[in-house]
């Protein structure tokens, strides 16, 4: 459909060769402008700073080096990667598992509300999840303290330890974010034909077996999207860590992610060119990850 | 649909005798009541954080310690913690408010007439470069706001609108996302013949777009402007790093100035300081806006229609 699609707009562009070329870019052109100048210009200036000295003057991987030998950089890649590990298997497993439970529910009705629920912390989303996990986690005024009591912890202080902020930061996107894939999640498995489901079920195959051998193969394209996704955002961590590191009475550091490192770079250190060259290696796994994804999946058929 | 599920397999039961690999299932109950209450877990995981804000913006600090979790405080204390709150630095919390507005509506404002167009030039209309376009829009569709935030700031420091109004706006309304998703629609609910016939008929570009794709577009117009206001409404990094002063900040960053300024949560906060049921009360009203239209929209959020629409 989409080739035929094309050749009817070729045909078109030969009949009227100029004026559906012009009319076309005229269509695009704001959006072209803020693509440049909100894309592309800033990828360039960051490029720019990586690769020069305070003085201007081309300084090859000097401030790649640099900044990688700060005492803090080691640290907020090691802490980025656990993060990543929790948060991406979390998301999965549970996300997956949500949704096929979702979709077994025999009541409509009350399954949409369940979505709807699960939904609504994205409201939350940024500054307001942060503040509200605080107060979760302080087990003076949090609903769940006498689970975090259970667990041994008595003060906020002992919540936020720093062996345990990989977790909490997770939790907290997860919090968020996973609800909206819930939400994609669910609407993929009805686009799962259902003779499909039919000829499984008269075998004698069971919810167990359907999940596994037919449901989670034909969900396995929007997993790995999930999971490119999350993990191209998850590796740019920094609302909660800065959050949390304001609030922790100094038990989390200003430093837990690359993000909060380049910006301090920036902004306490004012070295702007260490915190570019990390933001350009930021930008680079970003980038990467898009574009492997966009040219192998087919997922976005650019036709 | 789902309850005929059951079926086939229970006539079939009955008709043949009893296959030797299903056995017989005492858990059918489980079978029933776990995924139920795996449910049910998450619900109270998703849902109580926000009962319990809602709640505590009703309640004084001691309360909040003391009361139950879960209890409601009075409309009294409701009306105490505001006019704590908006005693705060003058009324502060109502001009962050007002900012988090002009900035998600002006950019969401500039989003829709540049994407609209773009987005349907792409899907209906032959030009040099529309490949090129996609491609890139696809790309940086898939990259977090986040990651150009501090290359950002050094561009928009260069041309000196640091701490002005275009510096969260224009970096806001840049949203390829909304481009993409006006490109989907065109492309699978505007048939090219109606466009052919309008140009036949000697409708220009221009005419056939206003004639034909904008009364059609509202759907899109609704679906783009939902995920640009939540994602200006909720962006924290950029105006962090952007406006200097706090009678600049919007919402999002506000709040979190206010926890500096809780005892509880940093010993350091000195006078003036904050106590954290206004906290609450301001997060209640920093997020008030998204909700709402989180209920508005509640219909189609759930409707996993949404399938590939979502980016989070």
């Amino acid at each position: 459909m989409t080739s035929a699609t094309t050749g009817s707009a070729r045909a078109r562009a030969r009949r009227a060769p100029w004026r559906a070329v012009g009319a076309g870019h005229a269509f695009v052109a704001g959006y072209v402008i803020l693509l440049v100048a909100f894309g592309l210009v800033p990828v360039g200036y960051g490029i720019y700073f990586a690769f020069t000295n305070a003085d201007n003057y081309f300084a090859g991987f000097s401030n790649f080096v640099q900044s990688a030998k700060d005492f803090r950089y080691v640290p907020a890649l090691e802490h980025i990667g656990v993060y990543l590990v929790i948060w991406l298997i979390a998301l999965v497993v549970l996300v997956t598992g949500l949704a096929l439970v979702l979709h077994q529910l025999p009541v409509r009705r009350l399954g949409g509300l369940v979505r709807f629920f699960y939904y609504i912390p994205g409201a939350l989303a940024g500054a307001a999840s942060v503040l509200v996990w605080l107060f979760m986690l302080d087990p003076t005024v949090s609903p769940a303290s006498s689970f975090l009591h259970l667990l041994g912890y008595g003060t906020f202080g002992q919540v936020i330890a720093p062996g345990h902020l990989a977790v909490l930061f997770a939790m907290i996107a997860f919090w968020t974010g996973a609800g909206g894939w819930i939400v994609v999640m669910y609407g993929a498995l009805n686009n799962i034909p259902h003779d499909i489901m039919e000829a499984a079920r008269i075998d004698g195959a069971g919810a167990w077996r359907i999940a596994r051998y037919i449901q989670i193969p034909m969900l396995r394209k929007w997993i790995v999207y999930m999971v490119i996704l999350a993990f191209a955002t998850g590796a740019q961590l920094f609302v909660e860590p800065q959050l949390v590191s304001e609030a922790s009475m100094g038990v989390a550091g200003r430093d837990y992610s690359p993000n909060q490192l380049a910006y301090d770079f920036a902004f306490q250190n004012n070295n702007v060119n260490y915190a570019a060259a990390i933001s350009v290696e930021l930008l680079v796994v970003s980038l990467v990850v898009a574009a492997i994804f966009v040219t192998r999946s087919r997922f976005f058929d650019a036709n | 649909m789902r309850t005929d599920a059951v079926a086939p397999a229970a006539v079939g039961g009955r008709a043949v005798p009893p296959r030797p690999r299903r056995r017989p299932r005492p858990s059918r109950a489980a079978g029933q009541v776990l995924p139920g209450l795996l449910l049910l877990v998450f619900v109270v995981f998703f849902v109580l954080p926000v009962v319990w804000l809602l709640l505590a913006a009703t309640k004084s600090d001691a309360q909040l310690v003391q009361d139950n979790p879960l209890s409601f405080g009075s409309w009294h204390q409701l009306r105490v913690n505001w006019d704590e709150l908006t005693g705060f630095q003058g009324n502060v919390i109502l001009l962050w408010l007002r900012n988090s507005a002009v900035y998600a509506f002006v950019a969401l404002a500039i989003t829709l007439v540049v994407s609209i167009p773009a987005g349907y030039a792409m899907a209906m209309m032959e030009f040099r470069g529309r490949r090129a376009l996609l491609v890139m829009t696809l790309v940086v569709m898939l990259m977090p706001a986040t990651t150009l935030v501090v290359p950002l700031f050094l561009e928009i420091n260069e041309v000196h609108l640091v701490g002005t109004l275009w510096s969260v706006v224009l970096p806001f309304s840049f949203y390829p996302f909304g481009v993409y998703l006006t490109y989907i629609y065109f492309s699978t609910a505007l048939p090219r013949d109606l466009l052919a016939a309008a140009r036949i008929d000697g409708c220009s570009e221009f005419g056939a777009f206003r004639r034909i794709a904008l009364p059609l577009a509202a759907p899109i117009i609704a679906l783009v402007g939902f995920f640009s206001f939540v994602a200006n409404w909720t962006n924290f990094f950029l105006p962090y790093v952007m406006l200097p002063q706090s009678g600049q900040y919007p919402a999002q960053v506000g709040i979190a100035l206010l926890l500096t300024d809780v005892p509880q949560f940093n010993p350091t906060a000195g006078a003036g300081t904050v106590l954290r049921p206004e906290l609450a009360l301001a997060t209640l009203l920093a997020i008030g806006p998204v909700l709402l239209v989180f209920l508005f929209a509640q219909r189609f959020l759930v409707s996993g229609l949404l399938a590939g629409a979502t980016k989070e």
